[in-house]
């Protein structure tokens, strides 16, 4: 198993080799390498983020498209300010606004954005698979912010990022995802990360919310959040997602903030240093207390954030380097995919 | 003016057991007249020389969504049930009617009466007057009828008329909106899934109730270890209770979804490999009793989409035949079997006079080389759309010539 305690460019393969994908997908079909990679590429841009002047020229003349066909407000900034930050033109199509709500096909949405000749294209849609699908019809890369229950690449990263450099360390850690895990893309993406990366991954949710035979992923799986919390060092909370939900999948929130909500008590479970996240929304008072949420030192939600902009910078300027002709960037192996 | 009689000659005369035996087979007008080894051409026949090559019943396709002659007669289909899944739903004697009739003189179509009115799963459609207009059998389409008092109403119901009740297994409580089958295939995609017991659930419920009510029963595709067992222990019992199946599910897992390949977006879903090793089984051991192609030929507005937005199905009338040869190839069945499962099985659960090479029966005949090798392509398909899973697959088997009631098609 790969360790992330160094950083050293070194272990990386030259040029496009070091990430060889057009687009970012998903993380099921990257290696541990390529995903330390990212979150090493991430570094520099955490620092230029703290910085009083946070703008470079990488990526000047090119368009970013961020089409998001669902409601989302961090992550669509978080992909704006990332683009921005980058010297790039960002686009934000609002689904809204848009032929879609006058019955233009995803295929055919998808052929126009690749007709004004995008750099590339930042999708949300609330279909798994969604994402593949557009990226199959255009010539630029693709980077998926989220579709479906599948997977959600970047939150994964960011919260991977986090965790790094909270931690330093990947193999062994023991992480907790706990919530509505059946509906989650975040959940997904976080498990395909960490296990990739070594951790030691339970997730934890009633059995309603738990998808079969998740085991398979490489994770434990708990119904009992107070066995699934012992020694843990990092508690990753997930917010029940009722849009994603057709009948009753709880009894209540009161009885599931009862079993699975994170109280300061509850925490106290963990290690000592356990660090709490959220990739948000929260619903506070449900599956986590305020008073973790706003846990100094503890609670990393808002660093979460933060590393969010940063690992959308890494992944926008990654895959950007052929088209910008980088040495050593060659065009990469085409992720398979087939609509049919 | 009345055809000359046809004598097809030099061939391999599919039987309904055992080996195909050398003969010939002679039709007049639409009716077999003779067959066998010592048959010979009369004075004026049309002659057909088979070349050794496999002389065969033209075949009944159990539940089809259209109706699509070129692809049908591709496959060497000579009588194709229609589901009632249609806009509108075969659930008036009018429609039903109309489709009797669509077909005529090469393809002849069987209509499948609408259980409840437009599918609804809630009142009982005119299954009587359907009946009188053609419709040979009951089908409740795409759809399970949840309510099981009206289940049984419409059992006892077809049992008085002699119908046969073609129904389709999912526990729709558990299904929902599923799209999958719940295991790591779909958890890793994120794909809304139902546990594999939503069909034994409902296989369960539907053979309790047909037993109460004496009746014949079909489950058109049976895809699930569980739901085979019970099947099987209530054939035992004597129940008549009989399962079918398309190919898709003893020939592929729900590992073809990966990519979220819409082609492979099947009603039933695909199941995980053990379940489809129990088709095969089950398919050996006469548990399930027909192969029927599901043909519903689905264009890019259909499927190229999200996957849960995809439209369910696949054209199979192509790939019926050669794809059922895999098994004999693989010795699950003998040849005489394939035809069983293929054309004789149908033809009686319709109550049809074809489905086999037996004198007296229509002339619906096909001459297949079982052995042909080719490929499947989406792209030149004869289909009305070429959603198939099995584009770029090599197969072998093909029909050569093809007689809807003794009148050669094409």
């Amino acid at each position: 198993m790969t360790s992330a305690n160094s950083s050293s460019r070194s272990r990386y393969p030259a040029g496009s080799l070091a990430f060889p994908h057009r687009g970012l997908l998903g993380l099921a079909g990257l290696a541990p390498h390529e995903i330390l990679f990212l979150l090493d590429e991430a570094e520099q841009w955490v620092e230029l983020n703290r910085q009083p002047t946070k703008r470079v020229d990488h990526l000047r003349g090119l368009t970013i498209i961020n089409a998001f066909y669902e409601n989302s407000t961090r992550t669509l900034l978080s992909f704006e300010i990332a683009g921005k930050r980058l010297g790039a033109d960002v686009v934000n199509m609002s689904v809204g606004q848009s032929s879609v709500k006058k019955g233009e096909t995803l295929i055919d949405t998808a052929m126009t954005l690749n007709a004004m000749r995008a750099d590339a294209i930042v999708i949300r849609h609330a279909s798994s698979g969604a994402v593949r699908l557009i990226a199959e019809k255009v010539d630029c890369p693709v980077l998926n912010a989220g579709d479906g229950q599948h997977e959600h690449p970047t939150q994964g990263l960011l919260d991977a990022l986090t965790i790094k450099r909270a931690k330093g360390e990947f193999v062994g850690l023991k992480v907790v995802i706990c919530g509505d895990i059946l509906h989650s893309r975040v959940a997904r993406s976080n498990i395909l990360a960490l296990t990739a990366l070594g951790a030691d991954v339970r997730v934890c949710a009633p059995p309603a919310l738990m998808p079969a035979d998740i085991e398979r992923m490489r994770v434990t799986p708990y119904h009992d959040f107070d066995a699934a919390l012992k020694d843990a060092d990092v508690v990753m909370m997930l917010r029940l997602q009722n849009e994603r939900m057709t009948g009753q999948f709880i009894p209540s929130p009161r009885e599931y903030r009862h079993l699975y909500g994170l109280s300061v008590e509850r925490l106290t479970k963990a290690a000592g240093d356990a660090i709490v996240m959220h990739p948000g929304p929260m619903n506070r008072g449900v599956e986590i207390d305020s008073n973790v949420a706003d846990l100094p030192g503890r609670s990393l939600i808002t660093t979460q954030v933060e590393m969010g902009v940063a690992m959308r910078m890494a992944c926008l300027e990654v895959l950007t380097r052929k088209a910008r002709g980088l040495p050593g960037w060659a065009e990469p192996r085409e992720d398979k995919g087939s609509w049919a | 003016m009345k055809q000359a009689a046809l004598t097809i000659t030099n061939g391999l005369l599919v039987t309904r057991e055992g080996a195909p035996v050398s003969g010939a087979i002679r039709c007049d007008g639409d009716r077999i007249v003779a067959i066998g080894a010592d048959v010979v051409p009369q004075e004026g026949d049309r002659v057909e020389d088979a070349r050794g090559k496999l002389i065969a019943p033209g075949l009944v396709d159990l539940g089809v969504f259209a109706i699509d002659k070129p692809a049908l007669h591709f496959g060497g289909i000579t009588r194709a049930a229609l589901m009632p899944d249609q806009n509108p739903p075969l659930d008036r004697s009018s429609t039903v009617r109309y489709a009797a009739q669509s077909g005529k003189p090469d393809l002849w179509v069987h209509p499948l009466a609408a259980a409840t009115r437009g599918l609804e799963g809630s009142d009982i459609a005119e299954i009587a007057l359907m009946r009188d207009a053609g419709a040979k059998a009951v089908a409740t389409g795409r759809h399970w009828i949840a309510d099981s008092g009206t289940m049984l109403r419409l059992l006892r119901y077809c049992a008085m008329l002699g119908l046969t009740v073609i129904a389709h297994a999912e526990d729709s409580g558990l299904t929902g909106s599923a799209v999958a089958t719940a295991s790591e295939m779909a958890t890793r995609l994120g794909l809304p899934s139902a546990p594999v017991e939503a069909e034994a659930l409902a296989v369960a419920r539907d053979i309790a109730l047909a037993e109460m009510a004496g009746a014949k029963l079909h489950f058109r595709q049976i895809t699930t270890r569980g739901a085979l067992d019970l099947i099987r222990a209530a054939q035992k019992r004597g129940v008549a209770v009989s399962a079918g199946v398309t190919p898709a599910h003893f020939m592929l897992s729900d590992t073809a979804l990966a990519d979220f390949r819409t082609f492979c977006r099947f009603s039933p879903p695909l199941r995980r490999e053990d379940d489809r090793k129990a088709v095969i089984e089950a398919i050996g051991d006469g548990t399930i009793s027909i192969i029927a192609s599901g043909h519903d030929p689905r264009g890019p507005e259909d499927k190229r989409l999200p996957f849960a937005d995809a439209e369910p199905g696949m054209a199979g009338a192509e790939t019926l035949l050669p794809l059922t040869m895999n098994l004999v190839r693989d010795g699950v069945i003998d040849m005489a079997a394939a035809f069983r499962l293929l054309a004789t099985n149908p033809a009686g659960l319709l109550g049809v006079n074809a489905g086999a090479l037996e004198v007296g029966l229509q002339a619906d005949i096909a001459i297949i080389d079982a052995d042909r090798p080719w490929i499947v392509s989406s792209a030149k398909m004869a289909a009305a759309a070429g959603n198939t899973p099995f584009d770029g697959q090599g197969v072998q088997g093909r029909v050569l010539a093809l007689w809807k009631g003794g009148l050669k098609v094409g």
